[in-house]
């Protein structure tokens, strides 16, 4: 069966397999020699690939909930959704959520996401307190802080590669509505971006989205979103979509000029230069997930998404250098998603350090990669570095440098995973 | 609907729905042959919302068992509003066509064991003059094909009992629904290729509640397969029997 992730690109054919419990997960890992978990497919690029791949959805079950505490423990195949589908009207939201409802614990956890409150909350991890895992080798053992640690630490943010998380348990947040108070800022370039962010720092939930292609001294013209859960409205989980683009689109209605178009007019919207809001959680954290299948409009080539991070002390010279080269490709990405990061955490791959993230998509072709080798190099230059689970096609090189923890982690996937059945497209690539 | 008796809790359909009524609060009464299956799908209602949950052990072959479960769901919270039968076996024609106890075994557990629950609930039913009794058939069941029509007259049978059962409870306010589904992504169907025709566990369970709740009587799922049926119906028996369906 072919398969690809929400990139659309590569795609592999495998063998899927679909355990429905702790032990048949045991059973299907024994006859496996090349495997990889699967949540949802959101990664973008080649993490979630392999020949052989594990997929958690039949372990979708909730397994205790704690009322008085929030913590909650269920299987990794358990979406972000369903949690706020069942949690939402009893007062309790996601600690961290990433920009769409669509991915599993898994998932939130492998990559261990980040959201619009990095730098209040960090990220999805710092949340969970124990995990129970699937190991190549040393069956099914459970870790957290205390217990097997390391294999705790290597798990989160170790995109799949130390075995199938089958459960983990987590704290929810509480709240007292559904809403939140927006408000909305206009920067009139990257400068004023970042000072607003600062500015902004003690407020939850923060973002900005940069028109990529503005350049001279509206370089980075953005429009920042701020939020905190309101105290004001009802309790109520948000509906389902009802977009769909079904097929994959011929890929040229994506050119230069319809996204620069996008992007003018995104910027032109929001009229006022301050405006606040009381919204729906929905629109606020999930906007695209009201279009199912909104990957398909970068048409059969596919596309990815470019997400680095780079150090505070680094941030407007090494994201004004970035942009420009992105002005200048003429490339423009629809969604360019600046944030603030706070402090990293001890996960040996995790990718949150504190400084400024910034999130292009980018149709493929033959052109692109190229520039995205260049970018690579001023990211590196600045001591950042990028996404795993977005990525598609960085070198083993440029992981190597990135992620100063690799080596460790390598240690540990081995101690527990000693033939090395867990691999994926992208650990072949990047030589884990 | 508050208190809601499953059998066949464990398929994939039934979980899914059971799933809707516990985020309605309902009581929800599991019935399926495996405990430890049901125990874990209990727990996860109960998370999900469910005001309380039970569950028996029954192979649905055990018919002489049916009576007792009936009476021990209806003991649990008071009389059970809705009865969804959900249980089903998809069987290996070929096998079948070599073997008639294997036959008579699939016609069984697809259409007598059903047809004994039906019988007991009508009864109960009529008498107390309210509720709704739901069960999944299937869209194989609107015409014989070569490639599984053991399963198809297992669930033809079951249909046409309903419709009889309808027309007989309908004067007793007893709502009788026949859910016919199309292809469904679940571990019946593991083995099949999937298509842009396959229907996700959860979408065939929300056509159920919806159906339940506008007291229709059957209900196609997802509602296209009416249209596709409809024309596999009607195509001619002197050109259908040199289809390969
Ligand atoms: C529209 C959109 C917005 C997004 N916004 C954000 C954002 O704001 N912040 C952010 O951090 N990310 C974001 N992402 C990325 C997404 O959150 C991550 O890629 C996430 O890991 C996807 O989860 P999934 O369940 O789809 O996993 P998959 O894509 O299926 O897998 C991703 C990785 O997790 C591993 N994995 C999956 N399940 C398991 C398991 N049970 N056990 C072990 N490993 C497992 C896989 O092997 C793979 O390495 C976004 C993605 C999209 C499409
Ligand atoms: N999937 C489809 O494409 C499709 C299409 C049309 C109709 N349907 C119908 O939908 C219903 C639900 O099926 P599903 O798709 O959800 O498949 P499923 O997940 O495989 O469920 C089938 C269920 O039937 C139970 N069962 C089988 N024999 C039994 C027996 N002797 N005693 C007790 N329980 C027994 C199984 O129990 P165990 O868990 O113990 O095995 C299982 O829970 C079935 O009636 C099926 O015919 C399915």
């Amino acid at each position: 069966m072919k398969i690809s992730a929400w990139g659309n690109y590569p795609s592999v054919d495998t063998r899927l397999l679909l355990p429905s419990s702790f032990n048949s997960a045991e059973g299907l890992l024994s006859d496996c020699s090349s495997v990889i978990p699967r949540g949802l497919g959101r990664s973008y690029g080649d993490s979630s690939l392999s020949s052989e791949m594990l997929d958690s959805k039949l372990l979708n079950r909730f397994m205790s909930f704690d009322a008085d505490t929030g913590m909650v423990t269920c299987e990794a195949g358990v979406s972000l959704a369903d949690i706020l589908e069942v949690f939402v009207p009893k007062g309790w939201f996601l600690p961290v959520t990433p920009g769409t409802k669509f991915v599993t614990i898994g998932g939130a956890i492998a990559s261990d996401v980040h959201g619009k409150n990095h730098h209040c909350e960090g990220s999805f991890s710092d949340h969970v307190d124990s995990i129970v895992i699937a190991t190549g080798s040393q069956g099914v053992v459970q870790c957290s802080r205390t217990q097997h640690s390391e294999l705790f630490y290597a798990t989160c943010g170790g995109m799949g590669l130390t075995g199938m998380v089958l459960a983990a348990t987590f704290k929810l947040r509480p709240i007292n509505s559904s809403y939140i108070n927006e408000t909305v800022v206009k920067a009139k370039n990257l400068a004023h971006a970042l000072e607003l962010l600062e500015k902004y720092e003690s407020t939850t939930y923060s973002v900005a989205w940069i028109d990529c292609l503005s350049t001279g001294e509206n370089l980075g013209r953005s429009i920042l979103m701020v939020g905190e859960h309101s105290e004001q409205g009802a309790l109520k989980a948000g509906k389902k979509s009802l977009l769909n683009i079904p097929v994959k689109l011929p890929g040229f209605l994506l050119n230069q000029f319809s996204i620069q178009a996008f992007n003018f007019l995104y910027y032109h919207k929001v009229l006022k230069e301050y405006s606040e809001h009381h919204i729906h959680y929905e629109p606020f954290f999930y906007p695209l997930d009201g279009i199912h299948n909104w990957n398909n409009m970068y048409g059969k080539g596919g596309f990815t998404q470019y997400q680095f991070v780079i150090p505070k002390a680094a941030g407007l010279d090494g994201m004004t250098e970035i942009l420009d080269r992105i002005a200048q490709s003429k490339r423009g990405s629809f969604l360019a998603v600046l944030k603030t990061f706070g402090k990293g955490n001890d996960n040996y791959l995790s990718f949150p350090m504190e400084g400024y993230t910034l999130a292009l998509d980018f149709k493929i072709d033959s052109k692109l990669f190229p520039l995205l080798d260049e970018l690579d190099k001023i990211v590196l230059k600045h001591g950042g570095r990028l996404y795993l689970t977005k990525d598609v096609r960085m070198s083993e090189d440029m992981f190597k440098s990135s992620y100063p923890h690799w080596e460790q982690f390598v240690k540990i996937k081995q101690q527990y995973d000693e033939q090395g059945i867990f691999s994926s497209l992208q650990s072949k690539r990047l030589g884990i | 609907m508050k208190n809601v008796l499953i059998f066949g809790a464990t398929s994939a359909i039934a979980e899914a729905t059971a799933r809707e009524y516990a985020l309605k609060g309902c009581n929800l009464f599991l019935v399926a042959r495996n405990t430890e299956k049901l125990e874990t799908i209990a727990t996860d209602l109960k998370v999900r919302g469910a005001t309380d949950t039970a569950y028996a052990q029954l192979d649905i072959n055990e018919l002489q068992q049916h009576q007792s479960i009936l009476e021990l769901a209806n003991s649990k919270w008071g009389d059970i509003d809705l009865v969804l039968i959900a249980h089903g076996t998809l069987p290996d024609q070929q096998a079948c066509e070599a073997s008639v106890e294997q036959s008579l075994d699939e016609i069984k557990t697809n259409a007598l064991s059903t047809i004994s629950l039906l019988t007991l609930l009508g009864n109960q039913f009529e008498q107390r003059k309210s509720g709704a009794i739901a069960v999944i058939t299937s869209v194989a069941g609107d015409r014989g094909r070569q490639s599984n029509y053991v399963y198809g007259s297992a669930k033809a049978m079951v249909s046409t009992f309903l419709s009889g059962l309808r027309n007989r409870l309908a004067k007793s306010n007893v709502q009788v629904l026949d859910i016919k589904p199309g292809f469904v992504d679940t571990p019946m169907t593991a083995e099949f290729d999937k298509g842009p025709l396959w229907a996700q566990p959860q979408d065939i369970a929300k056509a159920i509640v919806k159906s339940v709740e506008k007291n229709r009587n059957i209900a196609y799922a997802p509602f296209f397969w009416w249209g596709i049926m409809m024309i596999i119906r009607n195509i001619p028996e002197f050109i259908f029997k040199k289809l390969k369906l």
